[in-house]
């Protein structure tokens, strides 16, 4: 299934586009979005480990499922305020 | 009155969005870009957010307020855009019967909008750098766009905050 991750911040700067579609296997995991995300959009790789991921605008764990429909957003450390 | 705004904070409407007869005291909170951060100055910051995200997840922080605290109201709005020195970027009000449960209420909800929130802010520097403030995150030539040829150092967090899954104290 193909999958959009919306980008904020420094994940948009790095990726240079403010969504970024990857292609993941049926039933595929947060954890699989992170790894499929480093391959597909090499400049985003050194990022990925501090952030975190929503799906459907709730905070996700790696282990939460994705689905074709979801609205799923990489959200690196926040700093509002 | 949750809201996320591109015009300049109306602090007098916070207030009046908190008037309770049943209140004995009201707080108000605000965050204003601050000029002097260590030894560098800031220019101006830039707010963006997670808009449908960020304007939830504020609900839901008035909401838990209200369960741990007996408040009378509360209002939580913040902007997003370039935001000069002094100007407000948050604004937070926050009633009740006593002036203790405002302050402590009003407290929590800042320190916790700045953990959870998806709002991010990006210094622009007077030296004519700008980046992205990443709190946890060590700044790299990755994550700060220089915008002149000067090297940038390292730098503070204009303002301390927080990754959702690393809460750190902070202050504004």
């Amino acid at each position: 299934m193909k999958v959009e991750v919306k980008l904020f911040a420094v994940a948009k700067q790095l990726a240079g586009a403010d969504t970024a579609v990857v292609e993941l296997a049926d039933a595929s995991t947060v954890a699989d979005l992170r790894a499929a995300l480093a391959r597909t959009y090499p400049p985003l790789a050194p990022t990925l480990a501090s952030v975190v991921f929503a799906v459907n605008a709730a905070y996700a764990d790696e282990q939460t499922r994705l689905h074709p429909h979801d609205e799923i957003a990489c959200i690196p450390p926040v700093s509002g305020g | 009155m949750i809201e996320i705004t591109h015009e300049p904070i109306d602090t007098a409407a916070l207030l009046r969005a908190v008037e309770s007869n049943l209140a004995g005291a009201a707080v108000l909170f605000l965050g204003t870009t601050r000029e002097v951060t260590g030894d560098r100055r800031t220019r101006s910051l830039v707010y963006e957010a997670y808009e449908a995200m960020a304007r939830q997840k504020m609900a839901e922080l008035a909401e838990e307020a209200s369960r741990r605290w007996p408040l009378t109201g509360s209002a939580l709005v913040h902007r997003l855009g370039e935001l000069g020195l002094g100007e407000a970027s948050v604004a937070i009000a926050v009633s009740s019967p006593h002036r203790c449960d405002a302050f402590e209420a009003g407290q929590w909800l800042i320190d916790t909008l700045k953990e959870v929130v998806p709002i991010w802010k990006q210094e622009n520097w007077a030296d004519g750098t700008c980046e992205w403030v990443h709190p946890g995150q060590p700044p790299s030539p990755t994550g700060g766009l220089a915008e002149s040829a000067a090297g940038s150092a390292p730098a503070e967090p204009h303002a301390e905050g927080a990754h959702p899954a690393n809460p750190a104290s902070n202050e504004s």
